[in-house]
């Protein structure tokens, strides 16, 4: 069966979904990250759309949701290279993707996590401190 | 049958008497526009007018058959050219009326039964009401087509993208904002961010005129959708009037940054991007 492929990238797990999204494949993405992000111990979380051309209410309500999931298995997760279509349709639908971070392209996208973690690293230190 | 050809034949036969009494006429007129026509273009167009008309008229009076066809082509090229020229749709519309009265003097001088000359009138005003109508309907026409022109000329200046600095993009926004412009401005921002690899943008709406919930809802939109490009948006310019409405509104601005001068934007957009403004020190021993 056809999966959408996670690669890992020292602490970071990247997911790049190069195919158009059927519900079966989101389904089956939002087991397989949520099992790699708890195997892998990954810390954040990059998932590239810049290939999906084509969303409806489902498949932006399954993108909400995986990063939703990433974040309580404390991962931080960034959405990146949203197409402006798609950006619109999602508007549209009235899913604007509130609390899922987002970012222009996979570059950017490691710099803003690597930032949120350092931050959090920071935060945790004054805690112990 | 019998009418059509009077009508025909007394056309034909005092061509030139219509002619002089018709440009005399239009000369005469309160709607003549001397200003944005010469008299001998009108004169040009009335002979060539009338030429068409009397070839028509000989095969009957049904400007819905394909023998009136030169003329109406040639009263849509005349119309076309008012229109462009700034003529109101009752001086368009003159240029035809006027004929009935030229016309009518020589039907009552050559036709002397009065019950034919009633019937030859009649024929005649409603073929030129026909004409008239159609002269109206085309003046519409050409006005709305210039409407349409103009809107969509609007449409594509009225929203540019301009990059402040590098990474900020700034949308100075100017008139009102409904749902085609939101599309139109939406598209722009999100395209010029996928180019320029924007980080920030700014919306200015000092050239908003209102803000209503509809307004806001298609602000929070672009924003929303920008967003979703991984763009921050500010929002800027924002009037004292406009800020009280908003806030009687109900609406909640609460998610997105909003500064009031365009200025305080941009300072605050450099400042998260990482830059910073100095004065030389040249300036500085200067001031």
């Amino acid at each position: 069966m056809e999966r959408i492929p996670i690669l890992k990238m020292g602490r970071f797990l990247l997911v790049t979904v190069q195919v158009d999204m059927h519900d079966r494949l989101a389904m089956t993405l939002q087991d397989d990250l949520t099992g790699r992000i708890v195997k892998d111990r990954a810390h954040g979380v990059l998932i590239d759309i810049s290939s999906l051309e084509i969303v409806d209410s489902f498949i932006g309500r399954m993108i909400g949701n995986i990063a939703s999931m990433a974040r309580v298995l404390d991962a931080e997760t960034v959405v990146v290279g949203m197409r402006p279509a798609v950006a619109i349709t999602l508007v549209e639908l009235g899913l604007s993707l509130p609390g899922v971070r987002t970012a222009l392209n996979v570059d950017r996208g490691v710099e803003l996590l690597k930032g949120c973690i350092e931050e959090r690293a920071q935060g945790n230190g004054h805690v112990a401190g | 049958m019998e009418k059509r050809t009077k009508l025909a034949e007394i056309v034909k036969n005092q061509h030139d008497v219509i002619l002089n009494d018709w440009v005399e006429f239009q000369l005469n007129a309160t709607t003549l526009r001397r200003d944005l026509m010469k008299e001998s273009e009108l004169r040009e167009q009335s002979r060539e007018f009338l030429g068409l008309f009397t070839q028509a008229v000989q095969s009957g009076s049904d400007i819905g058959e394909t023998i009136w066809k030169p003329v109406k082509d040639f009263l849509g090229q005349i119309t076309r050219s008012r229109v462009l020229l700034g003529f109101t749709p009752s001086e368009t519309a003159t240029f035809i009326f006027s004929l009935k009265q030229p016309l009518f003097d020589v039907i009552r001088a050559a036709v002397k039964d009065p019950k034919d000359l009633v019937a030859d009138l009649w024929t005649t005003t409603t073929l030129l009401d026909k004409l008239g109508l159609y002269v109206m309907e085309l003046h519409q026409q050409n006005r709305e087509e210039v409407i349409h022109r103009q809107q969509e000329e609007l449409l594509e200046l009225s929203t540019p993208v301009v990059q402040l600095f590098e990474n900020i993009l700034a949308l100075p926004l100017i008139g009102t904002l409904d749902s085609a412009r939101t599309q139109v401005v939406m598209e722009n921002l999100l395209q010029r961010i996928v180019e320029t690899g924007a980080m920030i943008s700014i919306i200015d709406i000092t050239g908003v005129p209102t803000v209503d919930t509809l307004v806001a809802q298609h602000l929070l939109k672009t924003v929303a959708a920008a967003r979703l490009m991984g763009a921050d948006c500010i929002i800027s310019g924002i009037r004292p009037q406009i800020a009280q409405t908003i806030v009687h509104l109900g609406v909640d601005l609460s998610e997105v940054t909003t500064k009031a001068t365009l200025a305080d934007a941009f300072m605050i957009a450099l400042q998260r991007t990482g830059a910073t403004v100095t004065k030389s020190a040249a300036t500085k021993t200067k001031g």
